[in-house]
């Protein structure tokens, strides 16, 4: 059972009667069965020094939240600054004169179009539109820096490396994978203030931009961007500086650590996908409301993986949709239930739990397009019991970016 | 008689009534409460039926009945403030008693000592 945690949630049995206890007993069983191999980010002693739980997370031994709890660390996110540590994802170099045309051979964006010191979302797909990982791309000294997720990292590391070849012939493309990196995520409304207070000079960092910064003495790549819907910055910083950063920060005073259960709720608000829940394999990035991060330029030139499929969508629609869905009660809808209309199967929750903002259950999922629209009544399945759900435009709590 | 499950409730046993709750380890794993879901008073219950059910942020676990028996009360006012339950005050947070049809359904439950081990 070790292994995303998360998924302990998918497994909740949504039939009545004598049901194997998933929360509780799984919650405990997996701290008795930690994957020997299991890896420690730079922060594993301050972690825990700081009193966090600790869960396997995608062969990462992650802090699920601290002692003031999921709710607590959301809303201090939201409020005022959040402090995360993502350095379980992986930051991957392309550099070299093929690098540009390599990454858009795995890709729809444009990359000629991403200057300088600037930052796109991105997604590797595949030959039938489905999302094989979604990921950042930004591009430094000329070079493009990618970062992308924890669970799919070989997978990418492998794609990359397997699909390398055509370039090389006239062009010389490198990967490189940065495994002595840590990253930082300080996320909220006061996140520019602490880092201004620490005498970084933010103007001109708008959202989506990245650009080096030095802090006591440490080199520190920064971008604004996140995953809460907040103003925030990723910060990368060599490994081994990890943990000082960390503690400057949380000695402003202004900052509460958080953990990778209050970055589920604030991403799910949000309304931002995490792959294996909003985007596989078989989801197109128009199905998951990505039409954004297929670029003009690439569209009409249909030259990127899967462009037959997602092009059809883009203009006809796709047949399902992703949406926010908000439950009529105040029992949470769990991911993988089945969502019903008139008994018919027309959809499926792809993240569900509690929205700390809205101080209510809320959720994603996939519905048939027809029953997309905001404000449609659709029947959750759930352990026997049928929970009405009505279907919340995206993002479920606006985004709060600062765009200078 | 204090016994606790490897579901890690707790069930103190007064005569034939049995008290029902869930331990201090369960609720610091579980997080946040933001839903309680207890059986009705009167209810007829079969040892190992999923009585009561709790959901945190991010987790959802079934509460397990002890031993057979009937519903004689719920502790309905834990749904008034969900925020107070909390590991420190689990051991008082009794979420409903049962009337047990036989005492020896319980035997089966571990001691404090072995659940302790047990949770490490």
């Amino acid at each position: 059972m070790a292994g995303d945690w998360k998924q302990l949630i998918s497994q909740v049995p949504r039939q009545k009667g004598r049901i194997p206890q998933i929360g509780i007993h799984l919650l405990s069983c997996e701290q008795g069965i930690r994957p020997v191999d299991i890896k420690q980010t730079p922060l594993y002693d301050f972690h825990i020094a700081n009193g966090a739980r600790m869960v396997p997370f995608a062969g990462w031994d992650m802090p699920v939240q601290y002692a003031q709890g999921i709710k607590a660390e959301h809303l201090a996110t939201r409020n005022g600054a959040g402090l995360f540590d993502v350095s379980h994802m992986v930051q991957v170099e392309l550099s070299g004169s093929g690098a540009d045309a390599f990454f858009e051979r795995l890709t729809p964006t444009d990359i000629s179009a991403v200057a300088e010191g600037r930052v796109r979302y991105s997604l590797f797909l595949n030959d039938t539109g489905g999302v094989l990982d979604d990921l950042m791309v930004a591009r430094l000294d000329g070079n493009l820096h990618l970062v992308v997720n924890a669970g799919r990292a070989q997978h990418d590391i492998d794609h990359l490396r397997q699909n390398l070849g055509a370039e090389t012939k006239s062009a010389s493309t490198k990967i490189d994978v940065h495994h002595d990196k840590a990253l930082l995520a300080l996320q909220g409304p006061q996140a520019g203030a602490v880092l201004s207070s620490l005498g970084l000079d933010l103007d001109g960092l708008h959202f989506m931009d990245i650009r080096r910064f030095e802090l006591n003495s440490i080199p520190l790549v920064i971008t604004r961007s996140g995953y809460t819907g907040e103003d925030g910055f990723e910060i990368s910083m060599p490994a081994a500086a990890a943990v000082k950063i960390a503690e400057t920060l949380i000695a402003t005073g202004k900052v509460t650590l958080a953990g990778l259960g209050a970055r589920d709720t604030l991403r799910l608000e949000a309304g931002l996908p995490l792959w294996g829940h909003e985007l596989d394999e078989t989801i197109t990035p128009t199905m998951a409301g990505l039409k954004f991060a297929l670029s003009k330029k690439r569209r009409e030139a249909a030259d990127f993986p899967g462009a037959d499929v997602i092009l059809d969508e883009f203009t006809h629609g796709p047949k399902r949709r992703l949406v926010g869905l908000l439950a009529a009660g105040a029992r949470p809808v769990r991911d993988g239930t089945i969502l019903l209309n008139d008994g018919v199967e027309v959809g499926v929750i792809t993240s569900g739990g509690f929205s700390p903002s809205l101080d209510r259950p809320a959720a994603l999922g996939l519905v048939d397009a027809g029953l997309a629209d905001t404000g449609t009544i659709i029947t959750a399945a759930t352990r026997g019991n049928e929970t009405p759900m009505t279907v919340a435009s995206l993002p479920i709590v606006p985004h709060r970016y600062f765009r200078g | 008689m204090l016994k606790f499950s490897e579901d890690h409730e707790w069930a103190k046993l007064d005569d034939d009534i049995c008290t029902v709750g869930i331990s201090p380890h369960a609720v610091e794993q579980l997080g946040d409460i933001v839903f309680v879901e207890l059986p009705d008073t009167g209810t007829s219950v079969s040892k190992g039926d999923a009585v009561a059910v709790f959901e945190s942020v991010k987790a959802a676990s079934d509460i397990y009945s002890p031993a057979a028996g009937d519903i004689t009360e719920v502790n309905s006012a834990l749904l008034d403030d969900l925020a107070a339950i909390t590991p420190e005050n689990a051991m008082q947070n009794w979420l409903f008693k049962i009337k047990v049809s036989d005492v020896g359904d319980l035997e089966s439950l571990m001691d404090e000592d072995a659940y302790n081990a047990l949770i490490g």
